[in-house]
């Protein structure tokens, strides 16, 4: 195995067994999308009668978001996670082997990938189970396992960036409500077409998040919508480019050796 | 050839931004196999010369040779001779000790055949096979100490940098640490520098010492030609009545220089003077004393004579002084 190989093993080692012997912050991911998503079901149903709403099923409408708020949790962990490590010094113990700055970053992100796939692997199970069919079938279920990791490798790489700008695990908990606002003020709730205010409306289209939902949304309720699928995973590779190159250069200046 | 294991400081500086000089130009010199005790308050600059020692610092001026290599200039090749275990054991609560020491031995490319046997035979040497597989969050200080200490020695390094290793230990864990330091230099010929603020570990362990203060050292030598430097022993008189105190002073000011003591009167003695003619003056005034004590010099003694200020004093006066830049840098 190589070097580099060897490296990301390790650090990916390392994420995989704190997420696995931490189940406080690997349970909220898993059942706070799925309570807030329950309940907008329960509230929201009668949304279904709208003229020209895409399903009569607002459960699996709903169900796309999850996936999206539960990688919102990956910011917080991925972030709050590097933040710790930077705190208590252990990220200069890294800094003190040979390791290089990629294998660090992909490794740290391995966990947070790992735990976007099992909590899609939850949302998709508990869809299932409450009774949702998904149009696109066995193998659309399959793709929203590899887009939930990509989402997840975009935001964790987020966190990841934020983390090593701000060295404070503070700083990523108190952004994270901001991020919350970028998924309320999407189409989470209802289809952008059915929006009667118009800022609103307005709001929805420019939010990238949006666009992340609908993705998801078109291989539960609609099959293969080849629009849908093309902007939403060009949001979600941008995402995961822009992420890991900013994080990327952030742990090249935090990592400053001579 | 044989490795170089020294380090060699030369007109080292490092400025913070909006701050003091946290160094400010030392010069130093470590032999091979030495252990090198580096001694001041907190704040004094001790933790930020290791960090550039270490390389993850770089120094705003000045030059300096780890292991041979120049630490701005060939940084990764320092890094590849020394261990370090910096302030407060930097170690993850959720992973055993064994799954620190196994990637460690990941990271710093142990052969894979190697790695199981590296890993038992340093939690051997630190006495930490038992608890190998327990997570760190259940260790006492003292375990966090010696794990922190195994994971420095991973790779064999032939330096090693610990910086404040028994801070916050029990009597009992900081011998057994200063056992294995001491070892370790005997034993295997490994070059150490150790940062302190505690007298005793640096005499008890230090081949040299090196006060620091200010960013500046102010002393260096061996522990007994520094006290010897001072010279002269002193004595300390605990009276009976605490208000004979000034009178008693005053008998005591014609064998030496009055020193400055909590609770007890004190002089440092002039040559020709002894304990013997203290307290025959004492006798003949009629002074009636709880407790008279002839004291050997102490580092503390060259620190108060170098600085004007005992440790303990300095330490607490400067509890707040280091920059914040060193204190995130070592985060």
């Amino acid at each position: 195995m190589s070097v580099l190989a060897t490296q990301v093993g390790a650090i990916a080692g390392r994420s995989i067994t704190r997420t696995a012997r931490q189940p406080a912050s690997a349970i909220p991911p898993l059942i706070f999308p799925v309570a807030l998503m329950l309940i907008n079901s329960g509230g929201l149903k009668a949304s279904t009668l709208l003229p020209g709403f895409p399903t009569n099923s607002f459960l699996a409408f709903a169900l796309a978001v999850p996936f999206i708020q539960g990688a919102l949790f990956s910011t917080m962990n991925a972030g709050t996670d590097l933040a710790r490590d930077i705190q208590t010094g252990f990220f200069s113990r890294l800094s003190l082997t040979p390791i290089r700055g990629a294998a660090l970053l992909t490794g740290q992100l391995a966990g947070i990938v790992v735990l976007g796939v099992v909590q899609a692997v939850f949302y998709i199970g508990t869809g299932l189970l409450l009774g949702v069919d998904f149009e696109a079938g066995a193998a659309g279920i399959a793709l929203l396992l590899v887009y939930a990791a990509l989402v997840s490798l975009g935001f964790g790489a987020l966190g990841s960036f934020l983390a090593l700008r701000t060295g404070s695990g503070e700083s990523i908990q108190a952004l994270f409500p901001a991020l919350f606002v970028f998924l309320f003020i999407s189409s989470m709730n209802t289809p952008r077409n059915l929006i009667a205010v118009d800022w609103f409306r307005f709001l929805a289209s420019v939010n990238p998040v949006s666009y992340l939902i609908e993705c998801v949304r078109s291989l539960i309720i609609t099959g293969w919508d080849a629009e849908a699928l093309a902007l939403g995973f060009s949001i979600a590779i941008v995402l995961a480019v822009v992420s890991l190159t900013a994080a990327g250069w952030a742990l090249g200046q935090r990592m400053e050796r001579t | 050839m044989t490795r170089d294991n020294s380090i060699v400081v030369d007109k080292l500086v490092r400025e913070f931004k909006k701050g003091p000089r946290a160094v400010d130009g030392i010069d130093l010199y470590v032999a091979p196999g030495e252990i090198y005790g580096f001694l001041g308050p907190n704040g004094a600059g001790k933790s930020t010369t290791v960090l550039m020692l270490t390389t993850l610092l770089p120094p705003t001026a000045g030059t300096a040779r780890v292991g041979g290599y120049d630490v701005r200039k060939e940084g990764a090749k320092v890094r590849s001779v020394i261990g370090a275990a910096l302030q407060e054991a930097a170690l993850d609560p959720l992973l055993t000790g064994r799954d620190h020491l196994r990637l460690q031995t990941m990271l710093q490319a142990v052969p894979r055949s190697e790695r199981k046997a590296r890993q038992n035979e340093l939690l051997e040497r630190v006495g930490l096979t038992e608890a190998a597989d327990r997570k760190v969050k259940g260790y006492s200080g003292g375990m966090k100490r010696r794990l922190d200490l195994a994971l420095a020695l991973v790779h064999r390094p032939s330096i090693l940098f610990l910086d404040e290793p028994t801070t916050g230990l029990d009597p009992q864990s900081r011998t057994a640490l200063w056992a294995e330091v001491a070892r370790l230099a005997r034993e295997d010929g490994v070059t150490v520098f150790l940062t302190t603020q505690y007298l005793e570990e640096a005499d008890v362990l230090a081949d040299r010492v090196g006060i620091i203060d200010h960013g500046r050292i102010v002393a260096e030598g061996t522990p007994g030609d520094l006290k010897a430097e001072i010279g002269r022993p002193s004595v300390h008189v605990l009276p009976c009545n605490p208000e004979e105190g000034p009178r008693i002073m005053e008998l005591l000011s014609s064998f030496g220089e009055p020193l400055s003591e909590d609770g007890d009167v004190a002089v440092r003695l002039r040559d020709g003077f002894g304990l013997a003619d203290v307290v025959r003056a004492m006798d003949g005034e009629g002074v009636v004393l709880d407790d008279v004590e002839l004291r050997a010099p102490t580092l503390d003694d060259v620190f108060l004579a170098k600085t004007g200020r005992t440790l303990e004093g300095a330490a607490g006066a400067e509890q707040d002084g280091e920059p914040a830049e060193a204190r995130v840098r070592r985060r």
